[in-house]
């Protein structure tokens, strides 16, 4: 490959007398012999382009791509039209890195814009950030905006995904907070629990819409109970739900957030992904990250600024409460530009689909003698079953036939997952497969 | 640039007007509301939370900038002006009646500038 690396000798040999040195290596005279290299590096000399894309293709290679995948747990395998990715990869939004020099890059910021706007309208709020990097930070992110002198307590359905909950013990951890987790009944936030549980000193609620075992829960109910005890709701959603689910502010939430990867992202072995927060007019100066705002600029032209950053760390230094400087700007564009494609009668479209596909495949696969939904909950694109026989044995047996099953949990049930992308004849043929295992 | 003489100063720009003495409200000099320029936000503390002299106790915000607003006395926030939260242009306007908190239980009220102290020290900035 070609040599990319912008400086000359001459440049580095200029910049050298200038600081009165006459090797690189003692610009790190400071660092403690003890901590440093004493052999050089030992990389390849290059390789060139043919024999780069050769060396590619065979790691490439090593994937496997199922054919059909009913595994969802977090990140979701939706159809991408080929509009999207193809106005995603247009090269001045590949290259374009969050904005330092912002109102230079009115493009960027526009594009943000756009995404702001169309979160807003979707989760029904009346602000939104330019992105964090993935549901679970959003999720986290949303409950440090919540906390108050006297506040400092999160709680947390169990039935919120666990690496959500995970991120938010980090972050806890960090500040001495506390994080209490609300226990489960019937794979729904368990009500009479939450009762004992929001004391003076909780600060917000988190729950996850659908939950992680793809139920929907009673948003509204705990929403309106958490309210009365001063504890703020934290609405954690997959926003392609939002399509036939009331928006944030209609059920109670203070804070709408969550993963934006079912819009025209592709899984990619688990990322990047895009995490959004929304929220009131109240909590406004509480949102972290970047913020793009509409002006008109001294001509009176429409103009794009960053706004309400007087907050984030770059000017309040340590009295910041967030550590997030940066967006998923390329990602939030293409969940933009998804948005924009499909429109309101397409997301819907999309997510009914998923909706009815679902309840095909559980409605067959509990056809099968030993399989039976194990919670009773509504539910939307996912769901869990109990199965007779080990859930590893009907994750090999899909996995030959080119299947991601649905993903095995803790407690040896199986947690599915179907999107538009499944057609019928797939589901009928997945389930015959597995009734073959369940009554071999 | 007005410097009302009724009442103490901190050299970091607030006014301190004492009720009787043990309490006292509390907010920002002419001096500090024309140097921070339009305020669009201010976040208070609540009722019953420790001041202590010298700390944060609360935050104003400018378009530009987000300053600390610190306690002149210790003691215990006893009431916040909750107009500000909606007005706090209000500041900007008449600094001196845009009280932002009021303090009892106050202890530490010594190295407060008189109105003429204040007036000699702003002189020097």
């Amino acid at each position: 490959m070609g040599h990319y690396l912008p400086h000359t000798d001459a440049q580095r040999e200029a910049m050298l007398d200038a600081l009165g040195l006459t090797d690189t290596q003692e610009l790190f005279a400071d660092i403690p012999g003890s901590v440093l290299l004493d052999h050089p590096v030992n990389l390849a000399p290059g390789l060139s382009q043919m024999e780069a894309l050769a060396a590619m293709k065979a790691l490439a290679a090593g994937n496997k791509s199922y054919r059909l995948t009913l595994r969802g747990a977090g990140c979701y395998d939706h159809f991408i039209p080929s509009v999207v990715t193809r106005v995603a990869a247009k090269e001045e939004f590949v290259t374009a890195y969050t904005p330092y020099q912002a109102e230079m890059s009115q493009g960027i910021l526009q594009s943000i814009f756009e995404f702001q706007s169309l979160m807003c309208e979707l989760t029904q709020m009346d602000v939104s950030n330019a992105s964090v990097y993935d549901g679970a930070s959003a999720a986290t992110e949303a409950a440090v905006m919540c906390r108050e002198r006297k506040r400092r307590v999160a709680l947390v359905s169990a039935t919120v995904h666990p690496d959500t909950i995970a991120t938010l013990r980090t972050y806890c951890y960090g500040t001495g907070d506390e994080v209490r987790v609300i226990p489960a009944q019937d794979g729904l936030t368990d009500r009479a629990a939450l009762e004992g549980m929001l004391t003076e000193d909780a600060a917000c609620l988190i729950v996850q819409q659908p939950n992680f075992y793809g139920l929907l829960e009673d948003v509204c109910g705990l929403f309106a109970r958490a309210k009365e005890a001063g504890v703020k709701g934290v609405l954690s959603v997959n926003p392609m739900t939002l399509a036939l689910l009331p928006g944030g502010k209609e059920v109670g939430a203070d804070i709408v957030c969550g993963d934006a990867q079912p819009f025209g992202l592709p899984m990619a072995f688990g990322g990047p992904s895009l995490g959004f927060m929304t929220t009131t007019n109240a909590l406004m100066r509480k949102l972290p990250g970047r913020i793009v705002g509409q002006t008109t600029d001294p001509a009176g032209r429409r103009a794009f600024v960053l706004t309400l950053q007087a907050r984030e760390q770059h000017i309040r230094r340590e009295k910041s409460s967030s550590n997030i400087c940066t967006n998923q700007a390329l990602c939030a564009l293409t969940a933009g530009v998804y948005l924009t494609c499909l429109g309101e009668r397409g997301i819907r479209a999309v997510a009914e689909n998923c909706l009815s596909k679902a309840h095909y495949l559980a409605k067959a696969l509990c056809e099968i003698k030993g399989v039976a939904l194990r919670y009773p909950g509504e539910f939307f694109h996912e769901f869990v079953t109990v199965l007779p026989v080990d859930a590893r044995k009907i994750q090999d047996v899909l996995e030959e036939k080119g299947v991601l099953s649905g993903l095995p949990l803790e407690d040896g049930t199986m947690l599915w997952c179907v999107t538009e992308k499944a057609l019928r004849s797939d589901l009928d043929q997945v389930a015959a497969w597995v009734k073959e295992v369940c009554e071999a | 640039m007005e410097i009302k003489k009724d009442r103490l100063y901190s050299q970091s720009h607030e006014w301190v007007l004492f009720e009787d003495d043990t309490t006292a409200t509390v907010g920002l000099s002419d001096y500090a509301q024309s140097e921070l320029g339009d305020l669009v936000f201010v976040n208070l503390p609540q009722e019953g939370d420790p001041a202590v002299k010298g700390e944060t106790i609360a935050d104003v915000e400018s378009v530009k900038a987000v300053s600390d607003v610190f306690s002149p006395v210790s003691g215990t926030v006893q009431a916040i002006n909750e107009e500000l939260l909606d007005t706090p242009e209000k500041i900007n306007q008449a600094p001196y009646d845009a009280w932002l908190c009021r303090i009892k239980d106050v202890t530490g009220k010594d190295g407060l500038l008189t109105a003429e102290e204040y007036e000699a020290f702003v002189a020097g900035l």
